[in-house]
């Protein structure tokens, strides 16, 4: 195994689980239906005990794919999350209080009531996928640092990698292309929250409340979605050559769709699985839009972040100096721990087995008021 | 403070209400697995409903204990950036299998143990219950064999071109995989939260006794409570033992402040309480030999030899031979001329061994805080021998079925929980203070491996964690003690 591929297949991997992640985010989209007031409290605890029983996959993936980050392209992930440092903090201070909302909501004794907590799940509901999608809009607009690997010897500035603002990252959020791919996976969380809702719990007057839901978000998501795709495609992007030099190519990303044609159709196919997810969910009587959408969510993201990292693209841009911009080839780990994480990662299929079994097993019955009820340990 | 103190300070309170979570769940998933485990085997229901109401606890506790986690995890990178640069491709493979085969087993199994009662079968429900526990446990191996490269690197070289350390064969994996550090801290890790959960278990049901109630699933809890924590605290001393072996093979001044230690030699004595020794006790601790040699902080300032009759280089000589190296990493980089950059690149690994000393300003700055780490250890020790007493003399009245009317044992049990938590912290205290200024051993101190931060960002991100947490414990702690009040669905009898 060359380490080209190796490279690219751990490129692959992220894609894979930033998918997956995306798709998963139907928890935090369905936490943001907390705050519709035609829903009773009973139809409330409903759609929490469903979200309730997903909620640790979504948070396994999101650590999996820092994890993962960490081990393929360390320095991705020392120049971004020590960079963009205010950007990540607040992604996991709304992922932290997601994690105890659950268990701590309905207990008497939490201090605060379950009011606030209901929030906190809006909140991570909001602000992850918000915050995650314009983090992942950088990966086109690009950001405010250098990277010097011999500053290590200098004793007065030894950092490697270091950001060019005292923002941290919070810049991302008056960058307009970035934000609307932010708002863009907002909306489209809240659709896949909807669906899944749709698909897991039984209760006709929910069904109804996310059918609705379903129509509203969909205006706006196509909206930001489209908006953000026709300016990338219009942009110039930062292509990387064969000797790693970084340079500014005009409409670099509508080329790398129209040279890689297999990505095109993986990112067109994607986006007809998600309106026919739509479609079913919203606009007909099926509950089984959650699944073409989630496949549809998984290939769109992957050729998003194909678009972003292949064909000769420079990943992570550096804005400030074009050569400190990251890559596949410059920021991943050795040949020797890709090619041990190669047949590490062989056994991935098998976790998604039994992962799939577990779920199917666990979605036999349906989210109901006696389901709750027999349930020992409910949300 | 500067960035550096704080960055260390935020990571320190991090991982310590880390460590106040996960031993809990390493120790009580243990001791539910057992439970139904009698429950799937005698088919009794009372084993269910105790196994529950454990659960029910194990619950409240693992939601904070992973808000924590994601925390810690991901400061590597925010705090730590040049330190995650120059660990990432050593800490890649291990970090893959453990998200790989352990996050997603913990994940998965763990909504099957606490929703799937009535929707799997008993067998698939207690597979599920023990795949939790091990899905921790093979979390727990992985992220210590990440520490235990830290406190020893093995199997690694510096690569100039790249800044890092790096791996190059399966048997460099294998040597970082099977590092004796990892290996010992694992089982000492892991045990001991064996211990905190047995604990927890005998101190909670003793309370029961104390007020008179559920004293049948008490009793059973206290027996099978008090096995688990004596099993524990065997596997924690036999791994202790290891521990002191590695740290005087590969972190001496780590023992020798310890111990307080100024100057070494054979035959050294050690130090229960300042004033109270056993001679030749140290000796024998650090290197199973009462005429081995240990060398004390001055001997390691200034140079000494070691037991195998190698010279160790005094801190001084290591710092110019760390410069030698940083001024060689420095050329390499810079100079485009072939021989020069052969020249440098042969300086450098003459002496890369001791790269991370030219980053010193003086000897004296590879001293670690000597009281905070000589107190933690005699606190971590002599509560762990406290600890091990109180699950002896309980297990074995428990079993003997003598435990009816001793008040004050119940006391001691309930007064012992607060304890094995302040053992669980000085453990760390002395394997995390001990090893500073290094954040990897000789290679990397803490002053070069953080991220380009001003100070006041990192206090910011440190009072608001604070903050964050201390809400989250102690709304678990009157949530959990509003479950024990309510106590198990078992008869009260």
């Amino acid at each position: 195994m060359s380490y080209t591929f190796l490279q690219n297949y751990w490129w692959f991997l992220i894609s894979l689980l930033g998918g997956l992640l995306v798709f998963l985010m139907f928890v935090q989209g369905a936490n943001l239906h907390l705050g519709n007031r035609s829903l009773s409290d009973l139809q409330k605890r409903m759609i929490l005990n469903s979200t309730g029983r997903k909620w640790e996959l979504t948070f396994t993936t999101l650590v999996t794919f820092g994890g993962a980050f960490f081990a393929s392209f360390p320095l991705f992930y020392s120049t971004s999350f020590g960079g963009a440092y205010w950007v990540w903090v607040l992604i996991l201070i709304t992922f932290v209080f997601q994690a105890v909302s659950y268990e701590f909501q309905n207990k008497k004794e939490n201090l605060i009531g379950s009011q606030p907590f209901r929030v906190f799940l809006m909140i991570n509901g909001i602000l992850a996928p918000l915050l995650i999608g314009t983090a992942v809009g950088t990966f086109f607009t690009g950001s405010d640092f250098t990277v010097n690997k011999a500053a290590i010897t200098d004793p007065a500035a030894p950092v490697i990698s270091t950001w060019g603002n005292g923002w941290h990252g919070l810049e991302a959020l008056v960058n307009y292309h970035a934000l609307l791919l932010g708002c863009s996976l907002m909306f489209l969380t809240a659709v896949l929250g909807a669906l899944y809702v749709l698909n897991n719990v039984e209760d006709e007057a929910i069904h109804a409340q996310m059918r609705r839901s379903i129509k509203i978000c969909l205006r706006p998501f196509l909206v930001f979605f489209l908006g953000w795709i026709l300016l990338l495609l219009v942009r110039q992007g930062y292509a990387v050559d064969e000797a790693g030099v970084v340079s500014l190519e005009k409409f670099k990303y509508l080329h790398n769709l129209l040279q890689m044609p297999a990505v095109l159709g993986m990112f067109l196919l994607g986006v007809m699985f998600v309106l026919l997810g739509i479609w079913k969910g919203g606009f007909t009587k099926s509950r089984s839009g959650i699944w073409p959408a989630g496949i549809g969510t998984v290939l769109v993201v992957m050729a998003v972040f194909f678009l972003a990292g292949y064909n000769g693209t420079a990943y992570y841009p550096s804005c400030t100096d074009l050569q400190s911009s990251l890559t596949i080839r410059n920021s991943s780990s050795s040949p020797f721990t890709l090619q041990v994480m190669f047949w590490v990662s062989l056994l991935i299929p098998f976790v998604l087995a039994y992962i799939i079994y577990a779920w199917r097993q666990m979605d036999k019955k349906k989210i109901s008021p006696d389901e709750i009820s027999d349930t020992p340990h409910k949300y | 403070m500067d960035v550096i103190a704080w960055s260390r300070l935020q990571f320190a309170m991090t991982a310590a209400y880390h460590w106040l979570f996960v031993p809990f769940t390493l120790g009580v998933a243990m001791v539910m697995a057992v439970m139904e485990t009698l429950y799937v085997v005698r088919k009794d229901e009372f084993w269910k409903k105790t196994a529950q109401f454990w659960m029910k606890l194990f619950a409240i506790n693992f939601a904070v204990g992973i808000a924590t986690g994601i925390i810690l995890e991901f400061e590597f990178g925010t705090n730590w950036s040049n330190y995650s640069w120059f660990v990432g491709d050593l800490f890649g493979a291990p970090l893959a299998i453990e998200g790989i085969l352990a996050f997603f087993m913990e994940a998965t199994f763990f909504a099957v143990m606490f929703f799937g009662w009535d929707k799997v079968g008993k067998r698939f429900h207690l597979v599920s219950t023990w795949l939790t526990g091990i899905g921790a446990t093979i979390s727990a191996y992985w992220i210590l064999v990440a520490n235990g490269w830290m406190q020893n690197p093995v199997g690694t070289t510096f690569n100039p071109d790249t800044v890092r350390s790096e791996m190059a064969s399966a048997a460099a994996f294998w040597e970082v995989i099977s590092n004796p550090v990892a290996v010992s801290k694992f089982f000492h890790s892991v045990t001991s939260g064996w211990v905190t959960g047995g604990v927890f278990v005998v101190g909670i049901s003793c309370w029961y006794l104390l007020k008179k109630r559920q004293r049948k699933f008490a009793k059973a809890s206290i027996l099978v409570g008090s096995i688990v924590g004596i099993v524990g605290s065997f596997a924690v001393m036999l791994s202790g033992d290891s521990s002191g072996i590695h740290a005087a093979e590969f972190q001496p001044m780590k023992l020798a402040a310890a111990e307080g230690l100024e100057n070494g030699g054979r035959r050294a004595a050690f130090t229960i309480v300042p004033g109270i020794q056993i001679p030749g006790m140290l000796s024998i601790l650090a290197t199973h030999d009462i005429n081995g040699y240990v060398p004390g902080i001055n001997d390691i300032l200034n140079g000494y030899t070691d037991n195998e009759g190698n010279v160790i280089p005094s801190v001084a000589e290591k710092m110019a031979m760390g410069r030698e190296a940083l001024a060689a990493l420095s050329l390499y980089r810079t100079t485009d001329d072939p021989s020069e950059k052969a020249e440098a690149r042969h300086a450098l690994e003459k002496n890369v061994q001791y790269m991370g000393y030219g980053h010193l300003e003086k000897p004296e700055d590879v001293i670690p805080p000597v009281g905070v780490v000589f107190w933690a250890f005699r606190l971590m020790v002599g509560l762990g021998m406290l600890l091990l007493l109180e699950l002896l003399v309980i297990g074995f009245l428990a079993w003997k079925d003598k435990l009816d009317g001793k008040k004050w044992l119940f006391i001691a049990a309930i007064l012992c929980i607060p304890l094995v938590y302040l053992c669980g912290q000085a453990g760390w205290v002395v394997a995390e203070v001990g090893r500073q200024p290094w954040t990897i051993q000789g290679l990397l101190p803490v002053n070069v491996a953080i991220s380009s931060l001003s100070a006041g960002a990192v206090k910011t991100t440190f009072f608001l964690f604070l903050a964050i947490f201390s809400l989250f414990l102690i709304i678990e702690l009157r949530i959990m003690i509003g479950a024990i009040r309510k106590g198990p669905e078992t008869p009260n009898e």
